[in-house]
């Protein structure tokens, strides 16, 4: 069963002469099933946000359909549709303490004030807020804050959780703590979660799925690992992270020609003949010495302790940044040394341009 | 269509927005069409230019004309030199009593608009204490130009020293000290940096004081006598006089364009130019462009104006318990016994009046605030532009409006409660409006969709975030909106009946029958109550900001 589906969801706004209008999100689909938590990643400006505010109700499209599991709630305004959010400002109401910002919701349906208190000193504890409860907002740290927005979007016990960038007021350390509490939390409750981020560890730190998108359009929508290892196109790869591209022919379903040598790819649908790009990750190839697949120069070597960042000349192909695991055993290597390379076979991935 | 479709899912919101423009249009648009209309119109009813013919033809007209455009200007002039120096002084110098200063310069505002009239007949009229009494003048007079400027200058330069005190406050000090030290003199530090980044401050609160100048009824009612013809007065005249609407309607039209023509060129041509050159740095305020002689000259030229302001408050005070001024001194309770025996109808009136405009004005101005910066819906600015109209529209040119607009089928309410309330609510609701969208701009739209994430519609999310997210704005606009109605005259004026009549008209009517002691009293008594109610909303606002941590539904 799925909790959220987007119908050829469009968004189009004026463009600021008047004249025209502006795609923001084009023909979005996309099934959310239960439980699972789907981040929405590109960088900005590529419509995430704009998809996330029509899931919640506070943009209009202009055309498409969004359903909350059979119930279609295109037209339903955001105070009916039981998504709760979690604001990249956070948007804690200012003039309320902690319990009363946490029970807003709860009071709005005119729950006993039993069963307020109840809930609320549930969540508070599940969220690490307990004994916070009278302070007021001004007093809480960043990371208490986003806790405090978090607790009151669990609290509703929402058909969906929605995250919009969350994450992007905190510290780099504070960053990674919230970013597994907030996956634990969401995975202990099952609730089913839309999350919008423009940094990709982010993204495949915590997702069951990742939407990758790129000026309003769905590029492609992975695992963490389909994303990373078989990214569907040039802009998917090199979003995700680091990349080497060059030009190829196809041969047959595993193999390409790469600069004269026959490279083991994965499974692609090319056919043979076809002209190409292949995509290799630095860390998918090793650096010999003595021998190896593609023979080129060094024409940079950075030692950052885990690894050695090198970029290799390889005549034919161009230079291609290589990862060498472990630098303290391997040695270090030196501008213009005559080196190695071989891709580990059957990891660079064909892609469409 | 987006924006008819997605009201059409929030209905109460809808129907607010509909509700709203009604009103506008009735209370607002209807009378100044009424008004303009009936200015082309014969008492019969037929087309005619006649009207204004008069502005031609008749001397009468035409020098009205001229002396309450110059009136204005000259006013407008000495108003904001004297604000401007007051405001130099309590923001950018060191000197003793700075609290006291800008107290007693506020005192005028809060008090009726003519109240400087009455002390200037006390100190400078037939029988003034200091024509008659010290100087034994027989023959001097005080009405006309110089005494309608003298009295419009005490009423008019707080409002100059208010809006030049946000000027200077937000021109960072450090820019002179800048001057300063790349050589300039003092002087030209002034010259070149402070005095040009004020001027769009300072050519604003010209225009202000101008149109309020013009706009003032009281004053010249009482000051310009029959000698020195001014417009608002002479519009009142004609029609309660010679009963000759269509020619009052026009004199309120002559006294609309430069009004309107003011207004905005100070809204959307100034207003745009005003520099800001605070950062969140914090500055020290004092400034060094000027040596320790000016700085006392300047001290000594606001405390001149205070001692004055003061003065005129204590002589309405000692005129309120003085038998016969000029003739008797001795101390007495009549005129107060008047006040709340005779007169005491008209005290309640204006309480009921002022109950029931502080609240509606206070509540309407926040949720038209609301509407125009958070909504999205056809005719928002539209809704912005007529909400803050009447603002600019002389109080006189409103009352003539309504009782064209309200005196005759459809719509009758001359002679009651409501034509009252309505004047002053879409009147006076215009500053709520304006401070509550500046301060609803810097709070982030992001906590109000929290509310409606959570369920709120827009009703609750604007009763339960919104109101008190923008309560300062709220409370001014409450203390604006009560001080308005208890102290407004010109659009009262034409209202009030004998059902329901105002202090203020009471006080006017005194004075025109030469009983200044009882409008002395009436004026003691009504500033009271004024202190008293700023007061109690002040205590209350502090009270309802510290319980406001919890909310109940």
């Amino acid at each position: 069963m799925n909790d959220l589906t987007l119908r050829n969801l469009r968004k189009e706004f004026r463009s600021h002469d008047g004249a025209g209008s502006v795609v923001a999100v084009n023909d979005a689909n996309l099934e959310v099933p239960k439980g699972t938590l789907v981040t929405l990643l590109g960088p900005s400006g590529c419509g995430k946000t704009t998809l996330l505010r029509m899931i919640a109700g506070f943009e209009e499209p202009t055309s498409g359909q969004v359903l909350f599991g059979e119930r279609d709630v295109t037209n339903d305004p955001p105070n009916r549709r039981n998504a709760s959010m979690v604001f990249q400002s956070y948007a804690i109401f200012p003039h309320l303490n902690v319990f009363d910002n946490v029970a807003f919701g709860l009071k709005l349906q005119r729950l006993p004030a039993a069963q307020v208190r109840e809930r609320v000193g549930r969540v508070m504890e599940v969220t690490g807020l307990a004994g916070y409860e009278k302070r007021s907002p001004s007093q809480l740290s960043g990371g208490q804050q986003q806790r405090v927005a978090l607790a009151r979007c669990i609290v509703m016990e929402p058909q969906l959780l929605l995250f919009d960038e969350p994450l992007s007021n905190l510290d780099a350390k504070l960053r990674e703590q919230m970013r597994v509490e907030i996956r634990e939390l969401q995975q202990r409750l099952g609730i089913t979660t839309v999350y919008v981020t423009h940094d990709q560890v982010e993204a495949m730190s915590i997702s069951d799925v990742v939407v990758v998108m790129e000026k309003g359009n769905i590029m492609q929508i992975g695992s963490p690992e389909d994303i990373y290892a078989r990214p569907a196109n040039h802009f998917v790869a090199d979003f995700i992270g680091k990349a080497n591209f060059a030009a190829a022919e196809v041969v047959d379903a595993r193999t390409v020609r790469v600069g004269g040598k026959d490279v083991q790819v994965q499974p692609h649908a090319f056919a043979a003949g076809k002209q190409v790009s292949v995509m290799l990750r630095p860390e998918a190839a090793t650096i010999g010495r003595a021998e190896g697949l593609f023979e080129g120069t060094v024409t940079r070597a950075m030692f950052l302790g885990s690894v050695l960042e090198c970029v290799v000349n390889v005549a034919g192909v161009g230079e291609m940044m290589i990862d060498v695991p472990n630098p303290v055993a391997f040695g270090r290597l030196e501008v213009g040394e005559k080196v190695f390379v071989t891709p580990v076979a059957g990891l660079p991935a064909v892609v469409a341009d | 269509m987006n924006q008819i479709r997605r009201l059409a899912r929030d209905p109460l919101l809808l129907a607010l927005i509909i509700v709203i423009f009604a009103g506008l249009g009735l209370f607002v648009v209807y009378p100044l069409v009424k008004v303009v209309l009936t200015s082309f119109q014969t008492r019969s009813g037929q087309f005619t230019l006649e009207n204004y013919e008069l502005f031609v033809n008749r001397r009468l007209y035409q020098t009205a004309l001229k002396n309450s455009l110059v009136v204005g200007g000259v006013v407008a002039v000495i108003s904001v030199l004297l604000g401007y120096v007051l405001a130099f002084v309590t923001t950018r110098l060191r000197t003793p009593g700075q609290a006291a200063l800008n107290m007693v310069t506020m005192l005028p505002i809060i008090s009726p608009p003519f109240v400087s009239a009455v002390s200037i007949l006390f100190l400078f009229g037939f029988n003034g204490l200091i024509t008659k009494g010290l100087l034994q003048l027989q023959d001097f007079s005080i009405y006309g130009f110089g005494g309608v400027v003298l009295s419009q200058v005490f009423t008019f330069t707080p409002i100059a020293y208010l809006s030049l005190r946000g000027v200077l406050q937000s021109i960072n000090p450090t820019l002179e000290d800048a001057a300063l030290n790349v050589g300039a003199t003092k002087w030209q530090a002034f010259r070149r940096v402070t005095l040009p980044l004020s001027l769009p401050g300072i050519a604003s609160a010209l225009l202000i004081v101008f149109i309020e100048s013009l706009a003032d009824f009281g004053n010249p009612l009482v000051l310009a006598g029959a000698t020195f013809p001014m417009l608002a007065p002479q519009a009142y005249l004609e029609i309660t006089g010679s009963f000759n609407l269509p020619r009052g309607a026009a004199l309120a039209v002559v006294l609309l364009i430069p009004s309107l023509t003011a207004f905005a060129i100070q809204r959307y041509w100034i207003s745009r130019r005003q520099y800001i050159t605070v950062t969140g740095k914090p500055t020290s305020s004092t400034s060094k462009l000027v040596s320790e002689p000016v700085k006392w000259v300047l001290f000594g030229v606001s405390w001149l104006f205070t001692v004055l302001v003061l003065a005129f408050y204590a002589v309405i005070l000692v005129g309120a318990f003085t038998r016969v001024w000029g003739f008797d001194y001795t101390v007495t309770l009549q005129h107060f016994r008047y006040v709340f025996d005779v007169g005491f109808n008209s005290v309640k009136d204006t309480l009921v009046v002022a109950a029931f405009v502080t609240p509606l004005s206070g509540l309407l101005g926040m949720m038209i605030a609301f509407l125009v910066v958070r909504r999205r819906f056809p005719g928002r600015q539209l809704m912005e532009f007529t909400s803050i109209l009447n603002f600019a529209v002389p109080g006189t040119v409103v009352g003539i409006g309504y009782i064209l607009a309200f005196n005759g089928p459809p719509i009758i309410l001359t002679g009651t409660l409501a034509i009252l309330v309505a004047a002053f609510v879409f009147r006076y609701m215009s500053v709520g409006i304006q401070n509550g969208i500046a301060v609803l701009s810097q709070v982030d739209p992001a906590i109000e969709e929290a509310a409606q994430n959570l369920g709120a519609d827009s009703v609750t999310t604007f009763r339960k975030v919104t109101l008190p997210l923008i309560a300062p704005a709220f409370f001014s606009a409450l203390v604006y909106a009560f001080v308005r109605a208890m102290t407004a005259i010109s659009a009262a004026i034409f209202l009030v009946s004998a059902n329901w009549n105002l202090m203020t008209v009471q006080i006017l009517n005194q004075v025109g029958s030469g009983r200044l002691g009882v409008a002395a009293a009436f004026s003691v008594v009504l500033i009271l109550i004024v202190v008293v109610f700023m007061g109690v909303l002040n205590l209350l606002m502090s009270r309802w900001t510290r319980h406001s941590g919890s909310v109940r539904f």
